[in-house]
């Protein structure tokens, strides 16, 4: 791959892929900073061009906007701890030889191949509904009242549904970090003197690092755009309003699409700067 | 002190007994060697002792107690693996100190244990660096040093230099031996490698099918082989052995002869034979000859004749075996006193 004549032909092989990324990614873009800086109210029939700053004034200085920030850190925080904390703890379970291991693991990773909007359907309706969900049955059985969890606890409800579904893919990277682990270094350590739990905080903990760090990064991506298990269970109410969510709101529910675009673009930057933390905290795993 | 004895230990996985009932009595501060072809169970023997297999009958004592059913940990054992397994994530220091630290020993006597090891490892200037950055014969000197510091009452090594270098390996057989005698601790070290077996033993056991072929020292194996097998495999080259009539005059149903014990000549001698491949290493030559005439069984006799001889592929030699220096083995290959 080192030749003059090999590395013209790749670069000319690629191209056509990068130019359809910049078009796919450089002219949306492009259009959602246009309009951000327009009045644009298209039921009102409102198409003002520049109106400078204002949108995004009005976007920052809104009641909702700190909280809709707080609420997807929250969300996004909770859920990743939940799934790595699980991840991990799922990853050494499968791990042992039990007996139906190829069918069990096929069972943990279902989860992940239904689609958002289904299994928060399921959760919503089968689980958490106050009258007829399997909880309420389950709290009625033992003389308890039923809680309304999408009501009570819309936020910690909302995260446990988005982790039902995401432990899985953090399980199955998890899993075979943990298989990558040479036996000889944990029986090194046994022989060491290290106990179970040592065992697990100084060989296996920091062997995961790298995979965690993995799960890390790429389940902050997907999870800063969660949108289909707010809209069906909650519809943003009950301050479960992500920033996300609040976009949607100001285009789709007010019509008003310049101070969304505005949102968008100021929900692409903060995505941008929680990226940017978490290479600096993390990122130090995924050298050498 | 470190005397372990292996009483009637077996081990099966399964329906396959890898060990059938064995005996076996390691003497404090002996050097011990496990030598066998791949597969012949010395690992597991060794991880038995360990405690990383759990036995299938016998017992195992150290220094008289029953430490069959002991935890790993427990047994005051150290054990120096093939692949060295250092802490990745962990500084030099910090892996030697691990087992330290895991004994919760404090602090300043750590240091000290970990500074002396690197003082008689030679690892002063890599103390804090990471496995990663070390090259293969470094790592294997943290390993010893990550066992030394226990100051265990045997070590025990699993074919710790199959991963070096030629030049490397001769290197540490020997550290390991200049180690030994220093600390006078008891070592029990598998390989498959005759040649770590001869020159490091203080004692060599022969496996075979997880069956103790022979126990003794090196030269006691090399000049009195029990049998067949162990005639066989310890010396390099490998002995020659010669069936039919030649035996027959011996009064055997085998005899050996090893290459350095066949006298070669060109004019004159007792079995003719064909030069095939010779190998000149300078100070010896080894050749390989096609006899004719003789019944061997393997195709070629091995020679090991004087760096100086100059003799070609297709050359006629004749052989004569040296007086008093042949082996002879029964039908069932016993040696024959």
């Amino acid at each position: 791959m080192a030749t003059q004549h090999s590395r013209a032909a790749a670069r000319l092989m690629n191209a056509p892929a990068v130019f359809v990324l910049l078009v796919w990614m450089l002219i949306p873009l492009c259009m959602t900073i246009y309009f951000s800086f327009m009045d644009y109210r298209p039921l009102r029939g409102v198409a003002d061009c520049c109106v400078g700053f204002q949108n995004y004034e009005r976007f920052i200085t809104s009641s909702s906007f700190l909280s809709s920030v707080a609420t997807t850190l929250i969300m996004v925080g909770g859920i990743l701890a939940i799934t790595v904390i699980g991840g991990v703890l799922l990853a050494l379970l499968l791990d042992q030889p039990i007996w139906g291991q190829g069918i069990v693991r096929i069972l943990v990773i279902a989860p992940f191949f239904v689609m958002p909007t289904v299994s928060a359907l399921v959760w919503k309706n089968m689980f958490m509904n106050p009258v007829n969900g399997l909880f309420a049955y389950l709290w009625k059985f033992f003389g308890a009242t039923p809680i309304d969890w999408l009501s009570e606890l819309p936020l910690f409800s909302i995260i446990w549904i988005v982790s039902w579904q995401w432990l899985p893919f953090a399980t199955l990277i998890l899993l075979t970090a943990v298989q990558s682990l040479s036996s000889e270094q944990l029986e090194a350590s046994e022989m060491d003197g290290a106990g179970a739990l040592s065992r697990f905080t100084y060989i296996i903990l920091p062997h995961l690092g790298r995979a965690i760090t993995v799960v890390i990064l790429i389940q902050t991506i997907f999870l800063l755009s969660i949108f289909a298990e707010i809209f069906v269970t909650t519809n943003g109410a009950f301050g479960t309003r992500t920033l996300t969510y609040l976009v949607y709101q100001r285009v789709l529910e007010s019509q008003n699409i310049g101070l969304g675009s505005a949102g968008g673009i100021l929900a692409v930057i903060l995505a941008n700067i929680v990226a940017i933390f978490l290479m600096r905290i993390v990122g130090k795993n995924l050298d050498n | 002190m470190g005397r372990i004895t292996l009483d009637k230990v077996s081990k099966s996985f399964g329906e396959v007994n890898v060990i059938p009932p064995l005996d076996l009595t390691i003497e404090d501060g002996e050097f011990v060697v496990f030598v066998g072809p791949s597969g012949c169970g010395k690992s597991t023997l060794l991880r038995l002792i360990a405690g990383l297999e759990d036995v299938s009958g016998g017992q195992i004592r150290i220094d008289s107690q029953d430490a069959t059913t002991t935890p790993p940990a427990k047994r005051g054992l150290a054990m120096v693996f093939q692949s060295y397994a250092l802490y990745p994530h962990m500084s030099v220091r910090k892996n030697i100190a691990f087992p330290l630290k895991m004994a919760g020993m404090d602090q300043a006597e750590q240091e000290k244990r970990v500074d002396y090891a690197a003082k008689v490892l030679n690892l002063a200037d890599y103390i804090d660096r990471r496995p990663g950055q070390l090259s293969g014969g470094q790592r294997q000197r943290v390993a010893i040093g990550r066992a030394i510091v226990r100051e265990p009452s045997a070590f025990l090594f699993d074919e710790p230099l199959s991963n070096l270098d030629a030049a490397l390996r001769v290197n540490m057989r020997l550290e390991i031996s200049e180690l030994h005698n220093n600390l006078k601790t008891t070592m029990i070290y598998v390989t498959h490698d005759q040649v770590e077996a001869m020159t490091m033993a203080d004692k060599i056991v022969v496996l075979q099918a997880g069956v103790i072929e022979q126990v003794g020292s090196p030269l006691e194996l090399y000049q009195t082989p029990r049998n067949l097998f162990v005639a066989g495999f310890i010396g390099s080259p490998k002995m020659n052995f010669f069936s039919g009539q030649e035996a027959a005059k011996h009064d055997a149903a085998t005899i050996g002869v090893r290459p350095e014990h066949l006298d070669v000549s060109t004019s004159e001698g007792l079995w003719k034979a064909k030069v095939g491949v010779a190998e000149h290493l300078g100070s010896d030559t080894f050749l390989y000859v096609h006899p004719e005439g003789v019944e061997t069984l393997e195709d070629t006799v091995t020679v090991r004749v004087d760096g100086e001889m100059a003799l070609r592929h297709g050359d006629e030699v004749w052989l004569t075996p040296q007086d008093g220096k042949i082996h002879r083995f029964d039908g069932a290959g016993l040696r024959i006193a």
